[in-house]
């Protein structure tokens, strides 16, 4: 996150509406994510307005992302610019709204842009065409010209927040391990992208395996496994500097990290004498304290986002299940019941369900779950799906698919917790082990 | 100072050509053993790497999900044990790993406690406990790659690695 943003975001008190202020609806223009949406939401987003010469670069491609994670999100379908009957050729002149009902557009989204210097400026507004209004007011939001697909996925929250009641997911980043060569000899580098599959950075390089690297709550800093001393251990990087320390003393194997809430601390399995547990590790001076202790293999812990309770997977009794318990330690609960093996559970940012992975009868699954084990959900299927991570919104899930063969390889999926819109996220190279960062700031 | 060893054997080997190397790797994930600075020797020869490696089996293979050892396990530990009791002046590690149908993370547990029990039964034998160190690589190294049992069952396994101990 070289290229750190001081968003304005500021409000445009109103940016002066001259269009006639209707009665508005008596119900609002919504749409409800959780139900599963069989007809998505039509909108037109005509090309930004470029307001000076340096933003034509600009205006289209910033229009598409926009369109791009609108759509991608399933939730709505664009009505193409050729489908347009207006032009929107002035971010200020009335709307027509006859014209925009003619083609049944539903949501309008206007915006301009502008450039001064390296600072690039967009300025949206969102209409119910039906209901002849706006929808809130006007966002100004300010940025490097360097970071204009940012200014995109802002925009894209901005409507998805208005439109759905909920915060959007689109400003965010994933963390994965990014996979090359043959299925024997898998080079392996941890790698950043924007949530899109955009802007893909490589923060190790491919001397040593790594695993499944995980984002602190700001995103500023991962933490992951890596074999650069022979030997599964934790580390922790900073994004910006690119630099890495192992996490303090761990004499023994350790892997399956994951940052508490407030990223002070941090839960990973030890394995020693082929026993793995849980610990807690504080991230500042490295103490640890044990908060399993069973012969079984405890690991793949993951905090309620209130950091009260940790969710994780243990053989215990026999095949691998997930179990609920206290932060202190001490004794768990187990919630998984349905038949088969469980793995990999995350809990919801929203705390409302646990994300895993099923093995039942020779396949793999992505369900969800209340957390309390109640109604299971399984959202795919395939010869080997594994490791989901929740959006920063908790309701799309990315994990990664792994296909079968000599010839096998894994990509990144992502799926609504419906189990509708099964999207591949494009990566340069195979990828795996996906991790979601929180909205960025 | 382990790996400046392994990079060195893995390097003594590729140069007398008796074995596909992968310099980057810090082990052998089961392709066969190194051993610093010494040719494997005839498999005939009792004290030679090859001798340990072939004759006697530098790995053994477990059933789905399992870290119990197989008669057959017990059977080829208990040659590696006597190996090692007589060539003292060799360490072992013991490379745990599993089959591609499991999680990662579970699979890295899973990898470790098969080394373990292959650890704890060379350790029972009497080789000394500081002679023998394990690591798990879950699945991230699979020898056979196609995606049926009978590359899996040669993927769960527990490989013993020799190398040049302190002494030599």
């Amino acid at each position: 996150m070289k290229h750190i943003l001081a968003f304005l975001c500021a409000v445009m008190a109103m940016l002066s509406l001259t269009s006639t202020i209707a009665i508005a609806q008596s119900k609002p223009l919504r749409i409800e994510v959780t139900k599963g949406v069989i007809e998505p939401m039509p909108f037109a987003a005509p090309v930004f307005v470029a307001e000076n010469a340096a933003a034509k670069k600009y205006a289209a491609e910033l229009t598409q992302v926009l369109v791009a994670d609108l759509t991608g999100s399933g939730l709505f379908r664009e009505i193409p610019n050729a489908a347009h009957i207006s032009k929107i050729t002035n971010f200020n002149a009335p709307i027509q709204y006859p014209d925009w009902k003619a083609i049944n557009a539903q949501a309008l989204i206007t915006g301009a842009v502008s450039v001064s210097g390296n600072q690039l400026i967009v300025k949206f507004r969102l209409f119910d065409v039906f209901a002849n209004t706006a929808l809130g007011d006007g966002l100004q939001f300010v940025a490097t010209t360097n970071s204009w697909r940012r200014m995109s996925h802002k925009v894209a929250d901005a409507v998805y927040s208005r439109l759905t009641g909920e915060t959007g997911y689109f400003d965010s980043r994933v963390v994965y391990i990014s996979e090359e060569g043959p299925k024997n000899k898998r080079r392996k580098r941890v790698a950043l992208m924007d949530y899109d599959g955009a802007n893909v950075r490589y923060l190790t390089d491919s001397k040593s395996i790594v695993l499944a690297p995980r984002f602190s709550p700001n995103a500023r800093e991962i933490i992951y496994t890596s074999y650069e001393t022979g030997s599964p251990r934790v580390y922790l990087m900073n994004v910006d500097t690119m630099k890495s320390r192992i996490l303090g003393d761990q004499p023994s194997m350790a892997f399956a990290p994951r940052f508490s809430p407030d990223g002070t601390k941090v839960v990973m399995s030890l394995s020693e004498r082929g026993n793995s547990d849980i610990y807690l590790v504080n991230v500042s001076n490295g103490r640890k304290v044990r908060l399993t202790s069973s012969p079984a293999i405890d690991t793949a812990p993951s905090f309620s986002p209130d950091g009260s309770r940790i969710v994780f997977e243990s053989d215990r009794s026999g095949g691998q299940q997930i179990y609920v318990m206290s932060t202190s330690g001490g004794a768990a609960k187990r919630i998984s019941a349905g038949k088969g093996r469980y793995g990999t559970p995350v809990w919801s940012p929203r705390g409302d369900m646990i994300a895993f992975t099923k093995l039942y009868k020779g396949r793999f699954h992505i369900g969800v779950m209340r957390v309390d084990g109640s109604r299971e959900k399984l959202l795919t299927a395939s010869f080997l799906d594994e490791a989901p991570t929740w959006s920063p919104n908790g309701r799309v899930l990315m994990f990664f698919r792994e296909t079968k063969g000599v010839n096998g390889a894994p990509s990144i999926y992502s799926v609504d917790i419906t189990g509708q819109n099964l999207r591949k996220v494009n990566t340069p190279t195979f990828g795996s082990d996906p991790a979601w960062s929180s909205l960025l700031k | 100072m382990v790996n400046i060893l392994v990079k060195l054997s893995a390097a003594a080997i590729c140069a007398v050509g008796l074995t596909a190397c992968d310099t980057n790797s810090p082990g052998g994930y089961g392709a066969g053993g190194v051993v610093g600075g010494i040719q494997p020797g005839s498999p005939s020869d009792p004290t030679s790497l090859a001798y340990f490696q072939q004759t006697i089996g530098d790995r053994v293979l477990f059933a789905v999900d399992q870290s119990t050892l197989s008669p057959e396990a017990i059977s080829i530990l208990d040659g590696q044990a006597n190996w090692l009791l007589q060539s003292t002046q060799y360490v072992v590690t013991i490379e745990g790993h599993a089959d591609e149908q499991g999680t990662r993370e579970y699979n890295l547990a899973l990898g470790a406690r098969r080394a373990s029990a292959a650890q704890n039964y060379l350790v029972s034998r009497g080789v000394a406990d500081n002679r023998v160190k394990t690591v798990t690589f879950g699945k991230e190294r699979p020898l056979e790659i196609c995606s049926t049992e009978a590359c899996w069952s040669k993927n769960r396994r527990a490989v013993t690695i020799v190398r040049a101990g302190l002494g030599s």
